[in-house]
């Protein structure tokens, strides 16, 4: 699996006195992506003097580094050199199991997006049952992954005004991204179900948190007492 | 051991348990919080005999009163110039006291600052996560903001006689109205005249100012027309332009991705006093380049580690061993 670089990329640029975003393109594509998911595992797995984090997004990886071991320009030959080593390329993510219970009080806006879809509210579920995601990011608040893989047919833009006080484990869609909430929070996407799932795991030291950017994740309908049993605090 | 136990008479907005932070976790959505004055929070520690990243009280313009119900623990504030009233005294941040059982302790903003950080000679209990007490305000997560008839306990509470007095505050510690840049990573959104406009200023500092962020009024940066940039990481001192051209600087408890761009970020160098600035304060921004930067992390790594050194010292000599 080899993404063919796009032309001009990668660029570099420095972020004040710490870090170096490296881009691999300008908009959201898969090219992009793998790339910048290659380039994140190859320096966990090969990190320089000075390397502090990584943080991947849909089209570029932040670099930080301790400016007092290393700078801008370190770290650039150091980049671009597991680059030309083929290191801008992605591996096959785990896959991660998301169960949802679909029921209407825990999915208040099901039948507004069927109703904008054009489809019954199974139909909903069903689609977004079907959709085959891939953890682009995390963003907005500890644990909120940005999950890309809504099928075309329940894709909506986000509504005009934010909802406020939607709960955690809301599983919410905008077009072609879900999220499963982490904390109680206004959102203007659309919640279609809620999950018991726990993305939040501070009781495991090696995965504190469900998914590592580039996992897959299936969703997988639990029925109402599957749902209450398991969302006991 | 021995502990003292503290009760919240009065805590203002954003008081807060903070320690040195918790980073690495950013690819997770998760900021490494910790205090926004990271400099007078070493300071506080320090003085006490501390290690630099103990568990702190973050103290905001809001103000904190504390009771000691029972022990004895010496303490130590810096950070912006605050008042400490003690023990019928009235003192300023940059000092080390002991508060005894059944004193008050009141500390509210004086002449100049934002945030002070309270230390103790001792281990300020309260809840981790992620291996770090330091509290995340809109999750909750850490240790936790300080709410009015809350009781605090500091475990292993020692007097330290010998740590009484005053601590130099350092000029570095004072609030920056030239806040230096580096360009970017996204000033190529912004036409050339908006960036020069950004570089002339001067910004007023508003009200809209947490642990988050702080918001920032005048020349407007209206970004570029084809704006549709995918969302790309945000740290901590990155200056974001909402789509209003409105400019907000990104602090301790930033999100960690973003689809507004940025069109420069504020040196770590100079992220502590540019805190310590308060809401209506006037500032300018002054571009530098990226090696410039670095080397100006390098200088004051260099400079505050020799602080830090002499703050170390027990005040009284004569209490050496």
């Amino acid at each position: 699996m080899t993404a063919a670089p796009a032309a001009g990329f990668p660029r570099f640029r420095p972020v004040a006195d710490r870090a170096l975003l490296v881009e691999f393109g300008e908009t959201v594509a898969k090219e992009s992506h793998d790339r910048v998911i290659g380039l994140d595992a190859a320096l966990a797995a090969d990190p320089f003097d000075g390397f502090t984090e990584a943080v991947p997004a849909y089209a570029s990886l932040l670099v930080c580094f301790d400016p007092v071991v290393t700078d801008h320009r370190g770290v650039e030959d150091r980049v671009s050199a597991l680059i030309a080593r083929g290191a801008a390329v992605a591996a096959q993510g785990a896959l991660r199991e998301v169960e949802v219970c679909y029921d209407a009080d825990l999915a208040p806006d099901l039948a507004a997006v069927a109703e904008a879809s054009g489809l019954t509210p199974e139909e909903v579920v069903a689609a977004h049952l079907r959709g085959d995601y891939g953890v682009s990011m995390y963003g907005f608040a500890p644990g909120c992954a940005y999950l890309a893989g809504v099928p075309e047919e329940i894709r909506l833009p986000r509504k005009q005004a934010a909802i406020r006080g939607v709960p955690a484990g809301s599983v919410i869609i905008a077009g072609p991204q879900c999220l499963v909430t982490t904390l109680t929070m206004p959102t203007g996407w659309w919640i279609v179900g809620r999950s018991p799932t726990r993305i939040l795991r501070e009781e495991d030291a090696d995965r504190p948190f469900l998914f590592d950017v580039g996992d897959r994740v299936r969703f997988r309908r639990i029925a109402r007492e599957a749902f209450d049993a398991r969302a006991k605090p | 051991m021995s502990e003292a136990v503290l009760s919240v008479g009065f805590a203002g907005p954003h008081v807060s348990i903070q320690d040195a932070g918790r980073p690495g976790f950013m690819r997770f959505g998760v900021p490494a919080s910790g205090p926004m004055d990271r400099a007078s929070f070493a300071a506080a520690n320090v003085a006490l005999g501390n290690p630099p990243g103990q568990p702190v009280i973050e103290i905001s313009m809001g103000g904190l009163v504390l009771e000691c119900l029972s022990g004895t623990v010496t303490f130590a504030v810096a950070g912006g110039g605050f008042v400490v009233e003690h023990g019928g005294r009235r003192a300023g941040s940059w000092s080390v006291a002991t508060l005894r059982a059944g004193e008050r302790l009141a500390i509210r903003p004086g002449h100049w600052g934002n945030w002070t950080y309270l230390a103790f000679a001792g281990r300020l209990d309260a809840r981790g996560w992620l291996g770090s007490l330091s509290t995340h305000v809109i999750s909750g997560l850490g240790g936790g903001r300080l709410v009015a008839g809350q009781t605090l306990t500091v475990a292993g509470a020692e007097l330290r006689a010998e740590r009484e007095g005053a601590i130099v505050c350092p000029v570095t510690a004072r609030p920056r109205q030239e806040v230096r840049v580096v360009l970017g990573p996204q000033d190529r959104f912004f036409a050339r005249e908006t960036v020069a406009a950004f570089l002339a200023g001067p910004y007023r500092l508003t009200d809209a100012y947490d642990r988050m962020g702080v918001r920032l009024q005048g020349p407007a940066l209206p970004p570029g027309a084809s704006l549709d940039m995918p969302s790309e990481p945000i740290v901590r001192g990155s200056v974001q332009v909402a789509g209003d051209g409105v400019a907000t600087v990104l602090l301790a408890d930033h999100q960690t991705t973003g689809g507004y761009p940025k069109i420069a970020t504020v040196i770590d160098t100079d992220l502590d006093a540019f805190v310590q600035l308060r809401p209506r304060d006037m500032m300018v921004f002054r571009a530098i380049a990226p090696e410039e930067a670095v080397e100006q992390a390098r200088l004051r790594a260099a400079s505050a580690a020799r602080y830090l050194a002499a703050v170390a010292a027990p005040r009284d000599a004569s209490a050496r061993p």
